[in-house]
């Protein structure tokens, strides 16, 4: 991996290469990461970005996230904010896992409450959430019902028995994009995802059972904010997206965009995987209210995904979901554009923010936080590998730069392929176990591909963001039992 | 006609390169390399629903993209794992035309030794290239 040579270091945690680094750029390219995170960065990472900066329309720069990495036209990890009335938007800039996010949900159990019974949880939460390639959700809606679903996101799941009242607030948009239209989306999409509601996928899609170490706790004001109060106190993450709907979605556009793209708009690109539209088009807006919906239904995905688990639960203890307190801590959304209004300049604009494989990451006191989360700042939660530990963040009110944005994982540093050939998914379930932590998966192929050592340190990740001013750690999560689709 | 998995060009997804004599063959060899990564041995699938596809393209390159395209939507829309029977792909002023049969079954933990989800094909790197043998697709999956 060979870094461009007039890449510029700026900070201990950010970097730039200026805008005149390629033809075309129109704004410089930024890459947040330490040192060690840079050197290690392969090279995709510096050419995609700097691809990104030359879209019309980019605003101040175009962003990479420390746990970057190379993506399909945007790194993953890529951000990049757009004036809507002159800018593109770009399904390569959001990514065809539309909102593909993260929920964490806390107990009020300790992890010496939950040791005893770690495999009867896992086995429970295994047998009860699908997970895996062609796995279906246990809904079955009509064609019609899944189109209102798409429209209403998270409230629908309240209007049907399957949320709390809190869950709404405690999601990022209150689990809704606004403006979604199912008629600006394809009936292949619909057949793609219509039953698949509550259902995990696979690849690094998972959902894991953690433990909040009291050594692990960084910032012990935030984490009470954030209801961990606790020493091992036991929390649940998970991590899927919108499954085959928007993966539909974002195809379907993709396709579109190379066909209009040039020839009705006159745009051109340096990869086809950033086809784009003018956000002020015809055939842009159409994109945006379908990837909306796509947005919507990863919502209501995860919604019923913590609907099974607090069943698992209750079940398992033999409490109601309420006395074991399972509160959602947040959901986050990865891969969206999103209007956002940002102060540019001394001067206020609404932008067309796209994050791909990045975590929108507010400040205290910004619009849009719940009332209980306005002082401490957004949370942020960051999936590690299965086998390394996660973490919980907060945004800061440094971050504007970013546009509030922060990392979202610990990004791979190793491929599928690699990674398949250098472990055996038997052996790491085994080695896992001995370690204290129990996995169940339909893939052993799959485990594999995953193991920890394909993974970027987590650890170095968090830190950059925090040298970077983007989001400060409050509590790191230990791993005990996982179920992987 | 034959495929091999390379791992250089997608740190997050699986990458593909297909060979064949004629169009045909690596039309085959790219639809059973993408099965391959949802399933371990895809002889294991038994053909026991059949699906029929016609595609136009006015460009070969975006006619296989298209094609996988359809076992990407089958997987999901109605759960099927599917293998090529027969296809076969015409050269027309206007383009290409592709007509195949395929057949397969849904996914079965139990007789199935299942890999990841293939969520989309790409257009990350995405090639088809006549080569001195016949032809050479290169595919990343999304994964």
């Amino acid at each position: 991996m060979t870094r461009p040579s007039a890449l510029k270091k700026l900070t201990r945690s950010l970097w730039e290469l200026p805008a005149t680094y390629k033809p075309g750029m129109l704004v410089p390219a930024r890459i947040y990461g330490t040192e060690k995170l840079i050197g290690e960065m392969d090279d995709g990472v510096f050419d995609q970005v700097s691809n990104v900066a030359c879209l019309p329309g980019i605003v101040e720069h175009a962003l990479c996230m420390p746990d970057g990495h190379w993506g399909y036209g945007f790194p993953i990890g890529g951000v990049a904010a757009m004036d809507p009335e002159h800018g593109v938007i770009s399904p390569g800039g959001i990514g065809f896992d539309i909102n593909c996010g993260m929920r964490l949900v806390r107990t009020n159990l300790t992890y010496d409450e939950v040791r005893p019974k770690i495999k009867e949880l896992v086995d429970a939460m295994f047998f009860r959430i699908p997970s895996g390639v062609g796995s279906t959700g246990l809904l079955r809606l009509s064609h019609n019902e899944f189109r209102d679903m798409t429209e209403e996101g998270s409230k629908w799941c309240l209007k049907k028995g399957y949320a709390w009242k809190e869950d709404i607030e405690l999601t990022e948009e209150h689990g809704c994009f606004k403006g979604a239209k199912a008629s600006k989306v394809s009936t292949r999409a619909i057949e793609r995802g219509f039953d698949q509601i509550g259902s995990l996928g696979s690849g690094n899609h998972y959902c894991e059972i953690q433990v909040a170490r009291p050594e692990n706790v960084f910032d012990a004001q935030k984490a009470a904010a954030f209801g961990f109060t606790l020493p091992n106190q036991v929390a649940i993450m998970f991590h899927c997206g919108s499954r085959g709907f928007g993966h539909q979605i974002a195809t379907d556009y993709l396709q579109l965009f190379l066909k209009v793209m040039e020839k009705k708009y006159g745009l051109k690109v340096l990869d086809r995987e950033l086809a784009c539209a003018p956000f002020n088009s015809t055939e842009g807006q159409d994109y945006f209210s379908a990837m909306k919906c796509a947005a919507n239904m990863a919502f209501v995905n995860r919604q019923m995904i913590l609907h099974m688990l607090r069943d698992v639960f209750s079940k398992v203890f033999g409490r109601s979901a309420e006395d074991l307190g399972m509160s959602m801590v947040y959901d986050v959304t990865h891969n969206t554009a999103k209007l956002e209004r940002h102060l540019i300049k001394g001067k206020t604009r609404e932008l067309l923010v796209h994050r791909k494989g990045a975590t929108r990451a507010f400040g205290p006191g910004m619009e849009g936080l719940p009332e209980r989360y306005k002082e401490t700042g957004q949370p942020v939660i960051i999936g590690g590998s299965m086998e390394t530990g996660s973490y919980l963040l907060a945004g800061l009110s440094t971050g504007a730069d970013a546009f509030y944005t922060t990392a979202h994982g610990s990004g791979r540093t190793m491929s599928r392929h690699q990674a398949k050939k250098m472990y055996r998914g038997s052996k790491l379930l085994h080695d896992m176990e001995e370690r204290g932590i129990y996995v169940r998966t339909v893939t052993c192929g799959g485990l594999a591909e995953e193991a920890g050592a394909a993974y970027k340190e987590i650890d170095e990740v968090v830190e950059a963001t925090e040298l970077a001013g983007l989001s400060s750690r409050v509590l790191k999560l230990t791993p005990v039992g996982n179920i992987k689709g | 006609m034959s495929y091999r998995y390379i791992g250089e060009i997608a740190t997050a997804d699986i990458a593909f390169e297909a060979t064949g004599e004629s169009l045909e063959e690596v039309f085959i060899a790219a639809a059973e390399a993408l099965t391959n990564v949802m399933i371990d041995e895809p002889d294991k699938i038994e053909r026991k629903e059949k699906v029929e596809v016609r595609l136009e393209n006015a460009d070969a390159e975006m006619l296989l993209f298209d094609f996988l395209g359809e076992l990407v939507y089958y997987k999901d829309a109605r759960r099927l794992f599917l293998r090529v029977d027969e296809i076969r792909i015409t050269k027309e002023d206007s383009g290409y035309g592709l007509s195949a049969v395929l057949s397969g079954e849904a996914p079965d933990p139990e007789k199935h030794q299942l890999g990841a989800d293939v969520k989309a094909v790409t257009l990350h790197m995405f090639a088809l290239e006549q080569t001195d043998n016949g032809w050479k697709a290169t595919v990343v999956l999304d994964i």
